[in-house]
């Protein structure tokens, strides 16, 4: 099989993992330095689109897509009757440095399907990475997917190479795990996870302790592969936010997967719950929000129809209208429509003058969708507007989003 | 009188400066003055400078944001930047402070989105070149066509260097090219097209990569050109890709639903492993209790914990520390005793000459409960019911150990191993008689010295903890005679 088929192969069997996120990690730069290539700048850069509308920052793939496991989400799994390919740890690094020098790439994005056993598939991992930063003097990102209760010692080497290290949970419970990817331990995972935050937290600590993942950690979950609510995932997410640091948590809609497994629904989880999710997600990492407070109906899932936030000011629509001259900005923050750039643009530009709705409009704020929920200087709010059935009904979007549907 | 400013080219940031400083102390207002540049031609057909006219004396300080504001601005495709942004000098001259900080002012706004426009161009372009590698006599060249909306190759050239400092690149662009020796930074005048080759030999690899990392189930055609417009697709290799993969994207989804789907292989035998903070332990009857521990639900602390801590020490340790329970750090360690209790725990240890290694130290719950806190998780004291669930554990551990001296730190511990609710200060440091012949001594737990709240106070804690410590060596030593 020729290097071209196994790069097919081996990006088809890795282009299920959501992230490509290559941010956050240390400044690296290469001026002044006679050998090796590349750096890093704090922002990422995304340096193509495919068609999903995913980023691809990354060079995302697999070091096999033989695996042991037989996950039932997975297209990798062991009954699966996709082609198999292996790349050599050279052509990794080969492909790597090929793409990165013609600046189609910020990095590597190395995963695998478990082979042999964790720690044999570990050290592959590794090795690929040590050979980048050490032979090649590689300095731009590399993300590396982490075995759980591989061995503590290629934990810690992973960890001197990588940005970011990473391990899924894949479900939001033991139960689903234990129905849809048997062989996976749950307890494993967590354990892992607890061992990288300590790493992470004591490099980041202690300038003398040896470098390790300064970009952090992240996870995914699958959304719709299993009977799990939103509100399952996001008390998961919450959890894994508080006990692990997680930079990132991903949510991946299932989506169907040749080969697939009789146990799975045979069709695609709505996108737009994906995306209701990480917004979700997004309102209990910058806006305040903790997960019992967002409003899901009664099987504990979000409204596709609205957004989170929308969802959550017209089930609290005493707390409105908001005065955006004197609120808090921790109420500022609730106002729907109204993101966190804006909030501090308001708390700044309301120390010269009392703000108007031109001045929100100035600031590119949707008027239409603010104006019930908030007072500004010659504008009352919604007391008319915030009342009734007609707010919800002029505020959720037509369902025209037929691209979010696919 | 209307005064004229003619820069030599785009994006003279350093001829600005000085022409628009020297107006402002002249005080010639924004309304007299006319900015224009020379054209193209003329900046690298004539080298010779004119001799700069002499700047008028005096100076004034500008507000830093407004220097990068303009330095950005200033590589914007709008003639009518320097106007603006001399006005916002002006402005500033003239005592308006914290005039960047109005965001919602007219001239702020201007010059605030065409700066965000450079970025965006800025980032696209850090995005978007694609190099394409030329062999040569000399060695291997990259060359690159790009074609920015904005003035930004000069200030965005830097990042090229930072990035691709050992190699030997070019970046050619219709208005302006720039060239990496390997050493040196240099520009000529814009290219065409046609000046850069043709194809690369990685072009169609990279070009596999991005068809195969596209999932057909997920169309978001918007979503893609949003980030990805289509005026960059000519100078994108992988673009060339995009149209069939829209085209195919349908079929393949029915393709994949509509087929037989396969059953489930039996589960592989995985064995079960211990966790790893338990490989150092012999195999005994406490190891393999805390191999069974591992996998504890007795009660609903599991689910958000990471891991069951369970008790470490010899077997036949003679004393042994009951605490309250693991906090975060002993979560995510697995071990007892490792977080900032667990070092002052050691610390008074040291002190009071009791060697760690040689004890058994254990908890009266064995996962952490705790609320979740934003990125924290706060300690929650276990109750009644979260003791009793645990205390099958405990009680094992005894057990097996049978310490001749038990040390009870805190209220939790005491209750755990006395079975009633103690006070603390009033049975401290008195020796408990236990069945057995054994011997309990009650003290605080290390991490109430950790929460007082004055040096005094904390100093005379401690000492009281040390001397409690001592005493349980005193009745060890006096157990074993």
């Amino acid at each position: 099989m020729d290097l071209l088929q196994k790069l097919e192969i081996l990006a088809d069997a890795a282009k299920y993992d959501a992230s490509c996120a290559s941010s956050g990690t240390e400044k690296r730069s290469s001026a002044g330095e006679k050998t090796g290539i590349g750096s890093t700048e704090g922002m990422g850069i995304c340096h193509a689109y495919a068609p999903d509308g995913r980023c691809i920052s990354l060079l995302k793939i697999l070091l096999t897509n033989s695996c042991v496991y037989d996950c039932l989400y997975c297209i990798n799994r062991r009954s699966s009757n996709v082609r198999r390919a292996r790349f050599t740890v050279e052509e990794v690094v080969t492909l790597t440095l090929g793409f990165y020098r013609r600046n189609c790439i910020e990095g590597l994005f190395l995963s695998s399907g478990i082979i042999s056993n964790p720690d044999y598939t570990m050290e592959q991992v590794v090795r690929v990475a040590r050979t980048l930063r050490e032979e090649h003097g590689f300095r731009g990102y590399i993300h590396l997917k982490t075995i759980p209760d591989a061995d503590p010692a290629l934990l810690l080497e992973a960890g001197r190479y990588a940005d970011r290290l990473s391990i899924n949970v894949e479900l939001p419970t033991e139960g689903s795990l234990a129905a849809l990817a048997p062989e996976k331990n749950l307890p494993g995972i967590r354990r892992s996870m607890g061992r990288m935050r300590l790493r992470i937290d004591e490099a980041k600590a202690e300038r003398k302790s040896p470098r390790f993942a300064p970009a952090g950690q992240s996870t995914q979950v699958i959304v719709g592969a299993d009977k799990s609510s939103d509100r399952d995932i996001l008390a998961m997410s919450t959890n894994l936010y508080g006990s692990y640091g997680l930079r990132r948590v991903y949510y991946s809609a299932f989506s169907p997967i040749p080969d697939a497994s009789a146990a799975l629904p045979p069709d695609h989880a709505p996108l737009v719950r994906e995306h209701r999710l990480y917004q979700a997600d997004w309102l209990m990492r910058f806006y305040g929000f903790s997960a019992p407070e967002l409003e899901t109906d009664t099987a504990g899932n979000l409204d596709l129809s609205i957004d989170p936030k929308l969802s959550w000011a017209l089930a609290h629509r005493d707390q409105f209208p908001v005065d955006v001259n004197t609120a808090a900005k921790e109420m500022l923050l609730r106002i729907p429509g109204i993101g966190v750039k804006s909030v501090n643009a308001i708390l700044r530009a309301r120390r010269y003058r009392s703000l108007r709705m031109d001045d929100l409009a100035r600031l590119r704020l949707p008027l239409a969708k603010i104006s019930a929920f908030v007072i500004a200087a010659g504008h009352t709010g919604g007391s008319a507007g915030l009342d009734g059935e007609r707010l919800r009904q002029r505020l959720t979007p037509r369902p025209v989003q037929s691209d979010l549907f696919g | 009188m209307s005064r004229s400013v003619i820069l030599p080219h785009e994006v003279d940031w350093g001829g600005w400066r000085s022409a628009a400083r020297a107006l402002a102390l002249e005080g010639v207002p924004p309304e007299d003055v006319v900015w224009s540049v020379r054209a193209p031609d003329d900046l690298f057909a004539d080298a010779s400078e004119e001799p700069a006219a002499a700047p008028p004396a005096g100076t004034f300080n500008v507000p830093r944001a407004l220097v990068d504001l303009a330095q950005t601005v200033i590589q914007a495709r709008e003639p009518a930047r320097f106007a603006l942004l001399y006005q916002l000098l002006w402005r500033a001259h003239a005592g308006e402070r914290h005039l960047l900080e109005q965001v919602t002012d007219p001239d702020v706004q201007r010059a605030n989105r065409l700066a965000q426009a450079v970025r965006r161009d800025t980032h696209k372009m850090r995005a978007f070149v694609r190099f394409r590698e030329v062999a040569e006599p000399e060695g291997t060249r990259y060359v690159a066509w790009f074609e920015p909306d904005n003035y930004i190759v000069e200030a965005n050239a830097a990042f090229f260097v930072r990035r691709f400092a050992t190699m030997v690149w070019s970046i050619l662009t219709p208005y302006r090219s720039a060239h990496w020796n390997g050493e040196e930074l240099s520009f000529t005048a814009g290219a065409a097209r046609a000046d850069i080759p043709d194809d690369d030999r990685l072009e169609a690899y990279w070009r596999a990569y991005f068809s195969s990392i596209f999932n057909p189930a997920r169309l978001k055609i918007g979503a893609m050109t949003s980030e990805m417009p289509r005026k960059y697709w000519r100078n994108l290799p992988e673009a060339a890709a995009i149209p069939e993969l829209i085209r195919g994207a349908a079929a393949r989804v029915s393709t994949m639903v509509e087929a037989p789907t396969i059953s489930p292989a039996k589960p592989a035998r995985i064995p079960d492993a211990a966790p790893p903070t338990l490989d150092h332990l012999p195999d005994t009857k406490l190891r393999r209790a805390a191999i069974e521990a591992a996998s504890c639900r007795a009660c609903p602390l599991w689910e958000p914990a990471t891991q069951t801590v369970f008790g470490e020490g010899p077997a036949d340790a003679r004393l042994m520390f009951v605490g309250e329970q693991p906090g975060d750090q002993e979560d995510l360690a697995g071990r007892p005793f490792v977080g900032p209790a667990g070092k002052m725990f050691d610390t008074a240890l040291a002190e009071a000459g009791i060697d760690r290694a040689a004890a058994y130290v254990t908890n009266s719950v064995k996962h952490f409960k705790f609320e979740p806190r934003g990125k924290r998780r706060i300690h929650a004291k276990p109750d009644a019911g979260d003791i009793a669930a645990c205390k099958f554990w405990l009680d094992l551990e005894q057990q097996e150990v049978q310490p001749a001296v038990t040390v009870l730190l805190g209220a939790t511990a005491a209750r755990a191993v006395l079975g009633r609710v103690v006070t603390i200060s009033r049975e401290r440091s008195r020796p408990i008689a236990l069945t057995g012949n054994r011997q309990a001594l009650v003290t605080v737990h290390p991490s109430y010295l950790l929460r007082l709240p004055d040096e005094a106070s904390r100093q005379r804690e401690y000492a009281a903890f040390v001397a409690d410590l001592r005493q349980a060596m005193t009745l060890l030593d006096s157990s074993a005679s």
